[in-house]
């Protein structure tokens, strides 16, 4: 048992180094750039700077966090549940498929920063236009991978369903969805990163709370350890989010994940390979 | 013709099909007719892309016919049935299921009494040899192996017809012999009436009653071939038959005229 701890915990180790040096690295580099004064302290904070306003001005940015957190979460559970309800309604009906595809290309295609003040002009300055931005930046990935999931069940497998009886309804819940999560969940995991991005450009077009609300603060007043403080809190908040998810991807999809090979969570995987 | 007096378990009549492709339509099948009697051996050889698993398709009711009937136990045959197994070449399994849960999905989409088939699958695991592995996820079992899973599943409802599509052709040498004692056993303990297209010659002669020999597309059948090797078939002693050896020869030079090669 002792033995099968430790190698676990040699796994972990092998597998965290590369990427906790090059951290390390690109933190070292920035401190030598603000300690050897190859850039002004006002414009580039030194690491030690930033760091000791984020852990002094916690209590500040943690409830600023927690709004953009729970705006990117709102849209992104929002996007992934009506893009794998449009998906399926667009593997199942060719009318609707081609109906919908230009629509939702356009969709994807409008650059969200520029129709984001009109959802503010809609709605107002609460959370809403947030949510929208958020779910309009989640949806497309997560259409596009759960209609590619849905499509790459083998023809033979449908035939033997066709064969076994079972109906549309009981093929798709013990085929063709499950077959089709290992691409949902790749779609999923884009879309999360994503919602937190729509989530902070709603806040940048009209909010007075939020982690993109401290950014254009800090960036009015030329307070640069503040804007850094908050570049790190939103990097930290998408990436929190995106292992959330590979995580869950590997509980509900063991037999995928053993599989796949290395990923980010094996990191934080508790048995190895 | 076997079975006079009952009728066919299967009955091909004067099929054709043909499927129309972007620049051409193409005769896969052209007026074929045969007859299966119930608890009968076929095998189906023809040289490839000619039309065996359009045969088999048609069958099962996953495709229909351009022209002719196709009469499954006694019942047209329309739109897909249910009343078959069928395994393909390639196993076609869920990757999330182990062994045995992929052996019970054909249970779940009947809606089958869950005891009654945990039970048959129990009997059909340990028949086919797959004991010990009810619990591996199929990327964890050898293909023959899955192999064996998959004709299981065919199995599981005691179908009376099992159509096969090459279902070792992607087997080793040696693995594709063991499947085949297996499928032989398996065909005398259920008396399942067995449809197999196979490219192995020997194995269409050990394992069948007839041959069918197709030519090359449109497929028309070329010659049945009645197969006389009365006695339970030992693997290596069934081989050595001189029987055997002229059967398949003859089968060989069959193909070889209807691919022309030679
Ligand atoms: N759905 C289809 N559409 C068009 N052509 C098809 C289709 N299915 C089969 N064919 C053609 O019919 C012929 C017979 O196919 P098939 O029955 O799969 O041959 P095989 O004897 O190798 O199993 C082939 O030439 C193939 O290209
Ligand atoms: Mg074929």
């Amino acid at each position: 048992m002792d033995k099968v701890q430790a190698d676990r915990w040699r796994g972990v180790a092998e597998r965290t180094w590369r990427p906790a040096a090059l951290l390390a690295a690109c933190l070292a580099v920035w401190h030598l750039i603000t300690v050897t004064g190859l850039v002004e302290a006002y414009l580039v904070p030194s690491p030690a700077k930033t760091f000791g306003l984020l852990v002094d001005k916690w209590s500040y940015l943690w409830g600023h966090t927690w709004v953009t957190t729970y705006e990117t979460i709102l849209g992104f559970v929002i996007a992934g549940v009506l893009g794998v309800l449009v998906a399926v309604a667009m593997v199942y009906s060719r009318t609707i498929e081609s109906t919908a595809y230009p629509i939702l290309l356009f969709a994807q295609v409008i650059p969200k920063i520029a129709i984001a003040p009109l959802f503010v002009v809609w709605l107002g300055f609460g959370l809403e236009p947030k949510v929208i931005v958020a779910v309009l930046m989640a949806f497309f990935p997560v259409v596009i991978s759960t209609v590619t999931g849905l499509k790459s069940v083998d023809t033979e497998m449908l035939d033997l369903a066709a064969t076994m009886g079972g109906g549309p309804v009981k093929t798709f819940v013990k085929i063709r969805f499950p077959a089709a999560l290992p691409h949902l969940f790749a779609g999923l995991k884009v879309a999360v990163t994503l919602a937190v991005t729509g989530a902070v450009v709603g806040e940048f077009v009209g909010s007075n709370e939020g982690l993109g609300y401290v950014i254009l603060q800090a960036n009015g007043n030329m307070d640069t350890p503040m804007l850094f403080a908050g570049l790190i809190v939103i990097s930290v908040v998408g990436v929190l989010l995106f292992l959330l998810l590979d995580l869950a991807e590997r509980l509900m999809l063991p037999w995928h994940a053993s599989r796949r090979g290395a990923a980010v969570t094996t990191l934080l995987a508790k048995g190895g390979s | 013709m076997t079975g006079t007096l009952t009728t066919p378990a299967v009955s091909i009549g004067d099929v054709s099909v043909r499927f129309q492709s972007k620049r051409a339509e193409v005769t896969a099948i052209q007026q074929v007719s045969l007859d299966v009697a119930p608890g009968e051996f076929v095998s189906i050889v023809g040289p490839s892309g000619c039309g065996k698993s359009t045969l088999l398709k048609l069958v099962s009711g996953l495709l229909s016919p351009s022209s002719g009937s196709v009469t499954l136990l006694g019942e047209p045959v329309n739109g897909p049935r249910h009343d078959i197994g069928f395994v393909f070449q390639r196993a076609a399994l869920l990757e999330w299921r182990s062994a045995r849960r992929n052996i019970l999905l054909q249970a779940e989409m009947r809606g089958m009494n869950s005891a009654e088939a945990g039970r048959r699958a129990d009997e059909l695991i340990e028949m086919t040899g797959l004991s010990g592995f009810e619990n591996a996820l199929p990327h964890e079992l050898s293909g023959g192996m899955q192999q064996r899973v998959a004709l299981c599943r065919a199995l599981l409802h005691q179908p009376r017809v099992l159509l096969m599509d090459e279902p070792f052709g992607a087997l080793d040498a040696l693995t594709r012999e063991q499947m085949n004692v297996e499928l032989h056993r398996v065909w005398r303990e259920t008396g399942t009436t067995v449809l197999l297209v196979t490219h192995s010659i020997a194995e269409s002669v050990y394992l069948a009653n007839r041959v069918i020999v197709l030519t090359r597309r449109p497929a028309v059948v070329h010659e049945v071939i009645e197969v006389d090797l009365a006695g339970t078939r030992d693997y290596s002693a069934t081989m050595a038959r001189p029987e055997f050896a002229s059967t398949t020869a003859h089968i060989r030079e069959l193909l070889g005229a209807v691919t022309g090669q030679d």
